[in-house]
C-alpha cells in the first residue's frame, strides 16, 4: 500500500514533536501537582486534607476538554489584568501554555490518588523507624517515603501518562499545531480525511508503544532488588 | 460572577445535558453488549481466538477518541462505497457517528475489564462447576459471567464516568451536548467563565449521581459479600 501524504509528512513530524513536548511538559507539571495533592491529602492538618480532596474531586469530575477550553478562553480577562499590573500590556496565554496547564491539572488530580495510594501502602513501621532514629519529618519524607513510593506508584503513573498522551489531541481544539491540527489542515487541502486521520492514529499508536516500552524498563529498574510475592 | 446569566441559560444547558446522557447511556450499554464476546474471546486459551480482540483493543486503547471520532465522521466519507450504501443517512449524522465511535471505543475498555474479571475468578469455582457436570457453555453463563460481572462492576462504573467526560468530544463534530451547548452560548454572551462553570457543575452533578447509582447497584448485587475468599 502506498500512502500519498501530499507533502504533509514534515508538517506531521513537526506536529508529533509538538505533541511529545506538550505531553512531557504536562507530565512535569502534573507530577508536581499530584505529589503536592497527595501530601496534602495524607497530611494530619484538616484544611490541607480538604484542599487536596477538593482539588482531586473537582478536577476529576469535569471533562478534560472543558478544562482546556476553560483555561484558554476563561482566563483571558485574568491574564489581561495581570499583564496590566505587571506593566506588560497584551500579555496572553499561548495555546501551548494553556494546554500544559489544563492537561497538567487533570494529570495531577489523578496522580494525587495514585500517589496517595502508594504513600498509604508503605508500612507504618518504616515511618516509625525513621522517627525512632531521630530523623526530621522532611528527612523521613525524602529519604524513606518518596524513594519507596515510586516503585508502587509507577504502574499507575504509566497508565495516566498513556491517557495524557491521548488527551494531547484535545489541545488541537484551541489551535495548537500538534498532530491532530496538522492532520486537519492536511485534510482541508487534500480532501482525504480517512488517510490523514488514519496516519494520525498510527502516530499515536506508535507513541503509545514507545511509552509502554519506556514504562517497562522504568518499572524493571524501580523493582530491582524486589522479588514478586506469590 | 454573573449569576443572572447562568440562571437565564440553565434550561438550554439542561437540554444539552439530556443529549449528553443519551449519548453516554447508549454507548455504555451497547458497548457492554459488544464487549462480552470480545472479553470472553480475549480471555481465551488459544492464540488464534485471542488475536482479533487483542488487535481491536490495542487500536482503540492506543489512539485518542478524537482521532477515532474524526475517522468515522469525516474519514468514512472519503469512500464512494460508503456514500452509496444504505447506511449513509446514519453515517452522515453526527449523532449516530458519535454513538458508533463511543460504543466501539468503550467496548474495547470494557472488554479488557471483563478479561481481568474473568481471569480473577477463583479457579476452584470453575472446577467445581465442571465437576458437577456443567458443560463449558453452561459454566460460562451460569458461573463465570455472573461472577465476573461482580468483580468487574467497580471498574465498569469508572468506565461509565470516563465516558461521561469523553462525551464532551461530541461538541467537536457539531453536536450540541453539554459542552457544545456551552460553547454556543458563549459565542452569544462572551462570558466563558460563567457558562463553562455552569457546564462543569452539570458534569459534577451527573457524575455524583452516577457514583451513587453504582453504589446502590453494588449493594443490590452484593458485590462485597462475593469478595470473600
Amino acid at each position: 500500500m502506498n500512502i500519498d501524504l501530499h507533502g504533509f509528512g514534515p508538517a506531521l513530524m513537526a506536529g508529533t514533536l509538538m505533541t511529545v513536548k506538550l505531553a512531557l511538559c504536562a507530565l512535569l507539571l502534573g507530577l508536581i501537582l499530584g505529589l503536592l495533592g497527595a501530601l496534602a491529602k495524607t497530611s494530619a492538618i484538616k484544611p490541607l486534607q480538604w484542599l487536596g480532596g477538593f482539588y482531586s474531586t473537582l478536577v476529576r469530575g469535569i471533562p478534560e476538554l472543558l478544562w482546556v477550553l476553560l483555561i484558554y478562553f476563561g482566563t483571558v480577562g485574568l491574564v489581561n489584568s495581570l499583564g496590566d499590573a505587571l506593566n506588560m500590556p497584551g500579555l496572553e496565554l499561548s495555546a501551548f501554555a494553556a494546554g500544559v496547564i489544563a492537561l497538567g491539572l487533570c494529570f495531577g488530580a489523578y496522580a494525587t490518588e495514585v500517589f496517595r495510594g502508594a504513600i498509604l501502602a508503605i508500612p507504618k513501621g518504616h515511618r516509625e523507624a525513621g522517627l525512632a532514629l531521630g530523623l526530621s519529618k522532611g528527612r523521613i519524607l525524602s529519604r524513606i517515603i518518596l524513594p519507596q513510593m515510586w516503585r508502587i506508584a509507577l504502574p499507575g503513573l504509566g497508565n495516566l501518562f498513556m491517557i495524557l498522551m491521548k488527551d494531547t489531541a484535545l489541545v488541537s481544539v484551541i489551535g495548537l499545531e500538534e498532530i491532530m491540527r496538522h492532520s486537519q489542515i492536511a485534510v482541508t487541502v487534500s480532501k482525504e480525511p480517512f488517510t490523514f486521520y488514519m496516519v494520525a492514529a498510527c502516530i499515536y499508536l506508535s507513541l503509545t508503544v514507545v511509552a509502554m516500552t519506556g514504562m517497562y524498563f522504568l518499572e524493571k529498574r524501580a523493582a530491582r532488588g524486589f522479588v514478586r510475592a506469590e | 460572577m454573573n449569576w443572572e446569566v447562568i440562571i437565564k441559560w440553565l434550561p438550554r444547558l439542561a437540554q444539552g445535558a439530556t443529549l449528553t446522557l443519551e449519548l453516554v447511556a447508549i454507548a455504555v450499554i451497547a458497548g457492554l453488549i459488544l464487549a462480552i464476546p470480545l472479553g470472553v474471546a480475549r480471555a481465551s486459551r488459544h492464540w488464534y481466538v485471542r488475536a482479533l480482540p487483542y488487535g481491536y483493543i490495542f487500536f482503540f486503547r492506543g489512539t485518542p477518541l478524537l482521532v477515532q471520532l474524526f475517522l468515522v465522521y469525516y474519514g468514512l466519507a472519503q469512500f464512494e462505497a460508503v456514500r452509496n450504501s444504505v447506511l449513509w443517512p446514519y453515517l452522515r449524522d453526527p449523532f449516530w457517528c458519535t454513538v458508533l465511535t463511543m460504543t466501539l471505543h468503550t467496548a474495547a475498555y470494557i472488554a479488557e475489564i471483563l478479561r481481568g474479571a474473568l481471569q480473577a475468578i477463583p479457579k476452584g469455582e470453575i472446577e467445581a462447576a465442571r465437576a458437577l457436570g456443567m458443560s463449558r457453555g453452561k459454566t460460562l453463563f451460569y458461573i463465570m459471567l455472573p461472577r465476573a460481572s461482580r468483580i468487574g462492576l467497580p471498574a465498569y462504573s469508572n468506565e461509565v464516568i470516563l465516558m461521561l467526560k469523553a462525551s464532551a468530544l461530541a461538541s467537536t463534530v457539531t453536536l450540541l451536548e453539554l459542552t457544545g451547548m456551552a460553547r454556543t452560548i458563549i459565542a452569544r454572551t462572551y462570558l466563558p467563565v460563567e457558562i463553562f462553570f455552569a457546564a462543569g457543575l452539570f458534569y459534577l452533578v451527573i457524575s455524583f449521581l452516577l457514583v451513587q447509582g453504582f453504589k446502590l447497584l453494588e449493594r443490590w448485587l452484593r458485590v462485597d459479600a462475593c469478595q470473600g475468599r
